[in-house]
């Protein structure tokens, strides 16, 4: 058998030997040929000191810092390295007890001989003077210089979020982070971890028995770079942000304010909140548990993205938006009241009256016929098959699923499928009246204040929004994820969202039987609608949506004051104080803000038996 | 039992002989590099260097049972082998266990099996059953292709995991090919996109895309021994590029640096196509194909690594490329391994005197950077001795691999050199950092069973078809 390509072998030979030749050239380099890597006898230990980067700071959309770094110190200790010390003065040299001492060395021998672990955390400046002049006697332990959160205003704590070491599970996990870490919980923090964090770079020295320095190994070519951490820029505004934490003092609920032009979240307040600095350092374990064992207050539980509440009238515009797209009725089609239709009441106003007047009154039977039709509808071959239809618009409006923004932990709400109804009722032997409390927001429905206040910016904007989002930019170029940057444009022709803005302006301004007027500012043409959402454990939750101003707004809002009744009485008074404070600067209306800032909703909320689990 | 006397005196006694050798010495070193005061005996089953020693017990037994069985059988049941254990590659990717960001293990109670380091074995299997069957007619495409196919599928299925390492194993028998007669511009080639392709995910594309002009202008002035004309080509699209460039700068604005590269080196195609037509430039001609054909890769490998695939498996080739992977900045892990290798010097710090490589600063110092032990503590003589060991391992190999009669066997035989070449060229590349931080064991040497079983069939089934080279296999 001849074989013609027998000569290769001696390519394949060839390739072999030049591939080991390579490695053999290479390893005659570094062992032989340069002495960088050669270690003398008498400094044969290297140490690796992580570059801890400074984590990027926080700004609000002005500007205006919000979060910045503080210098802490951690005693770290190789337990290899050390030999035998006078432990008292150690222990003096530390403000602490040969207790503390044995249980800190035995913990770090557990986790390793000869990795470094944290002995003594976050020690005093005083301390960390003290033991920096001593250390040379005490050979295996050096400082390890970390970076705290510092907060300029105690405020926006749950748009912040925290940061706290790393766990056990997450180093496990993520190889990045190691034991004394710290890592970003909840809010901005922890949604944009990655880019605050920065990374960290690794400086070695040799080291010599008595732990001293003796210069950097290598002249520092083997030391990795720590690269500081970017910048976040809020698309909060911190004043008005600080102004609104303070109006819900005393009370539960929340406020959500939006720029409808860029879905940039102004302000998110959920009361009660907690100072953020109580986060920070050694006092953070034991205030934490505390915050999270306060199950009156549930402080932790941050109602504006986790509280899902049944709409009620703020809900209004919608089904009306919805009747006059689908063509069952017009601007002008009027509907008589009686206070109240079949089975729903409603209060006494003029009658009929067409939809912006409805919108103003605030008419539930005008709702709740508008509703009939709409689910009538010939169009469909069944009430499920508009239902359905009926659906898709709330979906459009961001209802029923979560929003996508940058926040980390974000409720769904509920809007009930078709199949939820069948499931009662049987299929097709549900009819319009069964479900016909979702015309006026009651019912099985459920949605978060931060989706309301997307609806309002939707509206604002006269058909589409952008994913709500509380961030401006990453870093001071100006990055952002694209998807915020995406237009979500709703299937509603303009010209319906006017006569919809047409009611709701006339709700604060004045129209014959507002509902709103408590809202009015001087000089700016707020347009919003009053709702009260029904608590089967207590007394009714205020709510009010709003924007401004109506031709060009600037600034759309969602006010929930849970155990404050109707709509008008509480909610909408601090809805307009937000948008005059965050128009104009300033406050018109004194009488109205002393009112709500001696407001003490706190006998209320403990007669409320409604539980929210708290999320950390 | 005249039989098994002819099989030990036809046994290659010297393969068997560096085998033992090799991982012994693997023992020793994965003892030093998880040694520690508070366990200090070597058959310590707590430990991995206790529970190596059973692996290499059931090694040498696995070794014994490939030499008994008769040498048809590999022949035989080829096929089967290889289906069964690509059935395992493509199970391992539904019901394995994720370790280490890859779906590579089987997880039973007592113990994980990794079916990868089998399939290599069962590819090398296929390879030779199919080319000895097809006349192995490596000079037809009907032939390449299927022969690509048998190794490519594995690949796949391991790129799937994702284990790059294992990929670029099974890519690795494409020398087996090359030696068969697959023709030397296919080979060639076939590893330039290789190659290009984690140029591409390893550096930035605009760069690249210049480097390789400036290459394929250097070609062309070698080919035609004329620097002029590389000049003018150069200064074309030179002069193209930066025309297209001012215009994306102030008009369009949203076209790719590399893209505009691409349409000028077209564009300046088209205009001296008069010149090549007119000389029958035919080496300027393939040349600039080659260039086009090249960029045109690059990006759509871009193209395809950052827009087609999903942002999780994209993290994750990124991880098994090193580009993520590294806690402490960029080349940490290299950094240690090349600064504990180096801090051996000539004759190494002595056995379990290695003062790096005990500090853990080394990653998975006892399977893929066992390296670092060997050189820390042996030095340059003793990583000299251990390369030098598989380098006559393998050079026997290839002779034994010569020396057979059978199409089959050889080709088994070039399976296995290639194999183990490309692990252990990886792997201790990737430790001195000439080869980007490729997850993949030291040949007999790196802890884990999977491995050293997979590696000791690889071998002894090679030993077994030669130590019967004599008889006919049909
Ligand atoms: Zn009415």
């Amino acid at each position: 058998m001849k074989d013609p390509f027998i000569n290769r072998k001696y390519i394949v030979m060839a390739l072999v030997i030049t591939g080991f030749l390579a490695l053999i050239i290479r390893l005659f380099v570094i062992q032989i040929v340069k002495d960088t890597y050669r270690l003398s006898a008498d400094n044969n230990v290297l140490r690796y000191v992580t570059q801890y980067p400074a984590r990027g700071l926080i700004y609000d959309r002005n500007g205006k810092l919000i979060v910045s770094n503080q210098a802490a110190y951690d005693i770290m200790v190789i337990p290899s390295q050390t030999s035998v010390i006078d432990t008292a003065e150690f222990c003096a040299l530390l403000d602490i007890t040969k207790d503390i001492f044995r249980k800190q060395m035995r913990t770090a021998i557990n986790y390793s001989r000869r990795a470094p672990s944290v002995f003594l955390k976050q020690i005093s400046d005083a301390n960390y003077a003290r033991f920096q002049e001593k250390m040379f006697l005490y050979p295996g332990f050096y400082v390890q210089p970390r970076t705290l959160r510092k907060y300029s205003r105690p405020v926006a704590a749950h748009i912040l979020g925290y940061v706290s070491e790393v766990d056990e599970g997450l180093i496990k996990k993520n190889p990045y982070y190691k034991s004394g870490d710290y890592i970003g919980k909840s809010g901005i923090e922890e949604a944009y971890e990655s880019e605050l964090r920065g990374q960290k770079g690794v400086k070695i020295f040799m080291v010599d028995v008595f732990s001293r320095i003796k210069g950097s190994y290598a002249d520092g070519s083997m030391d990795t770079v720590a690269v500081q951490g970017e910048d976040i820029i809020s698309s909060i505004n911190i004043d008005l942000q600080e102004y609104g934490e303070l109006l819900m003092k005393n009370k539960r609920g929340s406020i959500v304010a939006i720029e409808p032009s860029s879905g940039e979240v102004l302000s998110l307040v959920s009361a009660p909140d907690y100072d953020p600095g109580l986060l920070v350092g050694r006092i953070r374990s034991e205030n934490f548990a505390r915050l999270q064992s306060d199950t009156a207050l549930q402080p932790l539980f941050n109602r504006a993205l986790m509280a899902s509440y049944p709409p009620g009238s703020t809900f209004k515009p919608v089904n009306g938006l919805i009747g006059l797209q689908e063509g069952v009725i017009t601007e002008d089609t009027k509907f008589g009241c009686d206070q109240g239709y079949l089975f729903v009441g409603c209060h006494l106003h003029s009658s009929p009256l067409n939809l912006p007047q409805a919108v103003a009154n605030s008419c539930n039977s005008y709702f709740c016929q508008t509703y009939r039709r709409v689910l009538e509808n010939k169009k469909y071959g069944s009430v499920e098959e508009a239902y359905i239809h009926w659906k898709s618009y709330l979906n459009q409006f961001g209802f029923g699923s979560r929003l996508g923004t940058d926040f980390v932990n974000e409720l769904a709400g509920f809007i009930p499928p078709a199949s939820y109804y069948d499931r009662f009722h049987g299929k097709n032997r549900w009819k319009a009246l069964t479900v016909i409390s979702l015309a006026i927001g009651q019912g099985e429905i459920g949605t978060t204040p931060l989706q309301m206040a997307n609806m309002t910016a939707a509206i604002a904007n006269r058909g589409f929004y952008y994913t709500p989002h509380i961030v401006k930019a990453v870093g001071h170029e100006g990055k952002i994820d694209p998807k915020f940057t995406l237009k979500h444009t709703i299937n509603i022709d303009t010209a319906h969202f006017e006569s919809v803005i047409l009611g709701m302006e006339g709700a604060v301004g004045g129209m014959a039987g507002a509902t709103a007027r408590v809202a009015a500012i001087k000089g700016i043409a707020v347009c919003g609608k009053t709702g009260t959402a029904q608590n089967p454990h207590g007394k009714d939750h205020s709510v009010f949506i709003a924007f401004a101003p109506k031709d060009d707004p600037k600034i759309a809002i969602a006010v929930y004051v849970e155990n404050a009744g109707f709509g008008a009485t509480y909610a909408a008074p601090v809805a307009s104080l937000m948008i005059e404070k965050y128009l104009r600067d300033s406050i018109s209306n004194k009488a109205m803000e002393q009112r709500i800032l001696e407001l003490n909703l706190e006998e209320n909320i403990k007669e409320d038996e409604t539980e929210h689990k708290p999320v950390e | 039992m005249k039989r098994s006397i002819n099989l030990w005196n036809s046994l290659d006694k010297t393969s068997v002989i560096l085998f033992l050798l090799l991982v012994i010495m693997g023992w020793f070193n994965i003892y030093a590099a998880v040694y520690n005061e508070e366990h200090t005996r070597i058959f310590d089953l707590s430990q991995r260097y206790g529970k190596q020693f059973i692996w290499i017990l059931a090694a040498i037994v696995t070794g014994i049972f490939a030499l008994i069985i008769d040498n048809r059988f590999y022949f035989f049941f080829a096929w089967f082998i290889y289906g069964f254990l690509m059935l395992l590659l493509a199970l391992v990717l539904v019901f394995g266990t994720e370790i280490n960001g890859a779906k590579s293990w089987f997880e039973f109670s007592w113990f994980s099996l990794q079916p990868s380091e089998f399939a290599k074995f069962g590819t090398a299997l296929a390879l030779a059953g199919y080319l000895n069957t097809r006349r192995h007619d490596l000079t037809r495409w009907k032939v390449i292709i299927p022969a690509s196919a048998i190794i490519l599928f594995p690949a796949l299925l391991t790129a799937l995991q994702p284990d790059m390492g294992s990929t670029i194993v099974f890519i690795a028998l494409f020398l087996v090919l090359f030696r068969e007669g697959m023709s030397p511009y296919v080979f060639v080639s076939g590893m330039l996109a290789i190659i290009l392709f984690f140029l591409t995910l390893l550096v930035n594309n605009f760069y690249l895309s210049i480097a390789l002009v400036v290459l394929a202008l250097l070609l062309i002035w070698f080919a035609t021994r004329r620097w002029k004309i590389a000049l003018g080509g150069g200064i074309i699209i030179t002069i193209i590029t930066a025309i297209f460039y001012l215009i994306n700068h102030y008009v369009i604005q949203s076209i790719d640096n590399e893209i505009i590269l691409l349409t000028a080196v077209l564009l300046s195609g088209l205009l001296v196509s008069w010149y090549i037509y007119v000389k029958k430039a035919i080496a300027v001609f393939v040349i600039f194909l080659f260039l086009l054909g090249s960029l045109v890769f690059v990006n759509s490998v871009d193209y395809g690594f950052n827009h087609v695939l999903p942002d999780h498996q994209r993290d994750r080739i990124n991880i098994l490329l090193g580009i993520k992977s590294d806690p402490h900045g960029t080349g940490y892990n290299v950094n240690q391994s090349i600064i504990s290798i180096g801090s051996g010097g000539l004759t190494g710090k002595g056995y379990l005197q290695g003062t790096q490589t005990k500090f853990k600063f080394v990653p998975k110092q006892s399977s893929d950077f066992i390296f670092c032990t060997i050189g820390e503590e042996w030095g340059f003589l003793g990583s000299f001795v251990v390369i030098g060991s598989y380098l006559f391992l393998l050079l026997r190999l290839i002779f034994l691999a010569e020396r057979q009669r059978s199409v089959f066997s050889r080709v088994y035989g070039y399976g296995v050199v290639s194999i183990l070449f490309i692990h252990v060229f990886i792997n201790i590349g990737m430790a001195i950092g000439i080869v980007p931080v490729i997850g993949i064991p030291l040949p007999f040497f790196s802890y884990g069973g999977s491995s050293l079983w997979g590696f000791t069939l690889l071998l002894f089934v090679f030993l077994r078809l030669d130590a019967s080279r004599n008889e006919y296999l049909v």
